[in-house]
């Protein structure tokens, strides 16, 4: 083949691979590279909307971090969220997922009912929950109440709100059950069986033989859910919402994060600044703090689990 | 079955039996509100005296319910159509080509689907509203699935590479050129992978909240059901019976969805995890 023949070739090559990527290269400019770089110029700009913006220098980020009164504590309760909510979801679906993996009778029937809350559209199951743990005439206070405890008031008391929410999260915990059932699945059999010859009991076998096995799952669920608290937005903005009683269309009375900033998460702290203050700056800031830890997370993940990009690389 | 082969059944079912209340009996509770009377759903009681399936009647009834209903469609329909159509060739590209740049997209790809919109939704909101005036409707949401999406990609890369080269090479020796290798071979393969991407995507847009949140909360003829609902508990005040009912209607299609797709649906999320 000429060397000419050769270039042609290539170049042919190289504008269809152009042609088909041409949806998301076009996609990547405008909706990810464009706003990015256009967030960070907004971050030091003064804009309300109208108006021109205006150089603003530092003071939006001055602001952000020191006399803002959202900033911090919506970070506390993101590291509150990962360190608990996290912690439980993996937990209990790595339990259930082993649980339904022993079950022999009726599992089909016990795993499409383990895996159906985690289908029920978040602002729906939130309504639900707001509503089976509020205090006057929710169904689990009156049990509590029945069994002789003082109920707490879940969405409405600070120390009490995230632990509603988390609730909520480990009710719908079938994606990590999916997923945790395939890895178990995935155990090689012959494993077992060599631990049970040396007298391994049903402890050892679990963690010397299932968990070593499972590893880049749990690693898989914990970094994923980290990432995913980092977006956390719907569950607590309707819980608070609903359960102060401040609901209109707009919202735009409404103070995020009830009761007392208990429920407050970054993403919220973004809506505030940006559609409530209709400070973008300041909204700018916060956003590139999500940015930036959200994109720490995710290099986590590529690298220690190796894989996602490299998966069935040939 | 013998002595302790048997106490470990009836302990495991127990455990399952347990494990399945937690997980049903908020749907029940929610299912028995919503049939109270107004005055019964005021007090403490479990159970309905009399079932007044007029609620839902009721809450069809509501201004805008029905129209929320349209949209909610409209935005999960569409916006899975157009998810798929763009992110099938960009899928088959990153699984199928050999490019310089190849691993730095899917890097790329996957702190997409990683990033919260939150993060550029400033200069988004400024793009869309300001500029384009397309403030107070859903098509912000709906236009951007035109171009790909990050999750469905990313998905639909990882199952294409399951399919054998053998196919592909068969196809190029009958002399299809790649347009029709995609379409004549690939597609058809590739069925199971697509189904769970338009469901993920279907389910995303029904659930979506920030989004009709930040584009279409001026304008309640522009909002779907997931953003609609929770203005239920404020129109209707204590009223948690319609409020409930509400949520039912919410939830149903997504369940109704899930029981005829449910092989394809459980398949997709298993290849979320597995395959990192």
């Amino acid at each position: 083949m000429t060397a000419y023949t050769l270039r042609a070739k290539r170049r042919r090559s190289a504008l269809r691979t152009a042609a088909f990527l041409s949806p998301w290269l076009i996609g990547f400019a405008v909706f990810f590279a464009y706003p990015l770089v256009s967030t960070v110029y907004f971050s030091f700009m003064k804009y309300d909307g109208f108006g021109a913006p205006t150089w603003n220098s530092t003071a939006n980020w001055r602001y952000v971090l020191g006399s803002y009164t959202m900033f911090w504590p919506a970070l506390r309760n993101t590291l509150w969220l990962v360190l608990v909510m996290v912690t439980c979801r993996v937990a209990f679906g790595l339990g259930v997922g082993l649980l339904i993996t022993k079950i022999r009778t009726g599992a089909g029937v016990f795993r499409t009912l383990f895996y159906l809350p985690y289908l029920a559209p978040p602002v729906a199951a939130t309504l639900a929950f707001v509503f089976l743990l509020n205090p006057g005439t929710g169904p689990v206070n009156s049990a509590l109440e029945g069994m002789g405890l003082t109920a707490p008031g879940w969405f409405t008391e600070p120390g009490w709100s995230k632990p509603a929410l988390t609730m909520l999260a480990v009710w719908g915990v079938g994606d990590l059950m999916v997923i945790f059932m395939a890895a178990l699945l995935d155990v090689p059999k012959e494993q077992y069986e060599a631990a049970e010859l040396d007298g391994a009991n049903s402890w050892q076998r679990f963690r010397f033989v299932t968990l070593p096995n499972i590893s880049p799952i749990v690693l898989f669920a914990v970094v994923t859910g980290v990432i995913q608290t980092m977006q956390y937005y719907t569950q607590p903005i309707v819980a608070s919402k609903v359960a102060s009683g401040i609901i209109g269309g707009s919202g735009q009375q409404f103070e995020p994060g009830y009761p007392e900033k208990s429920t407050l998460t970054l993403p919220q702290v973004v809506y505030n600044l940006g559609f409530q203050r209709f400070d973008y700056g300041s909204a700018c800031v916060v956003a590139l703090v999500l940015f930036a830890l959200a994109m720490a997370c995710t290099a986590l993940l590529m690298r220690r689990s190796g894989g996602l990009v490299g998966a069935g690389e040939r | 079955m013998n002595r302790t082969a048997l106490l470990r059944w009836v302990g495991v079912h127990a455990l399952g039996v347990a494990a399945a209340l937690f997980f049903l009996l908020p749907f029940v509770f929610v299912l028995l509100t919503s049939l109270m009377s107004d005055q019964q759903a005021l007090t403490r009681d479990l159970t309905p005296d009399t079932w007044e399936f007029g609620n839902y009647a009721k809450v069809f009834d509501t201004p805008g319910f029905l129209t929320w209903w349209k949209n909610s469609l409209l935005y999960a329909g569409l916006g899975t159509l157009l998810t798929v159509l763009s992110s099938i060739p960009v899928a088959y590209a990153l699984a199928r080509f050999r490019f310089r740049g190849r691993r730095l997209s899917l890097m790329l790809v996957v702190s997409m689907m990683m990033l919260p919109p939150q993060v550029v939704i400033i200069p988004m909101y400024l793009f869309w509203v300001k500029q384009l005036d397309l403030g107070g409707t859903l098509w912000p949401l709906i236009i951007p699935m035109a171009f790909g999406d990050a999750f469905s990609i990313f998905l639909l890369r990882q199952f294409l590479l399951t399919i054998p080269d053998e196919y592909l090479d068969a196809a190029r020796v009958d002399g299809c050129g790649e347009l029709r290798t995609l379409l004549k071979v690939v597609l058809p393969m590739a069925k199971p992978g697509i189904a769970a991407v338009a469901l993920f995507q279907f389910f995303y847009c029904w659930n979506d909240y920030f989004g009709p949140q930040i584009y279409a909360s001026e304008n309640p003829a522009a909002w779907t059901l997931s953003y609609g609902l929770e203005s239920f508990k404020g129109a209707h005040h204590t009223d948690w019976n319609l409020t409930m009912a509400a949520t039912v209607l919410v939830m149903a299609p997504v369940i109704v969805l899930f029981f005829f797709a449910q092989k394809a649906f459980v398949e997709g999320v298993t290849l979320t995890g597995v395959k990192g």
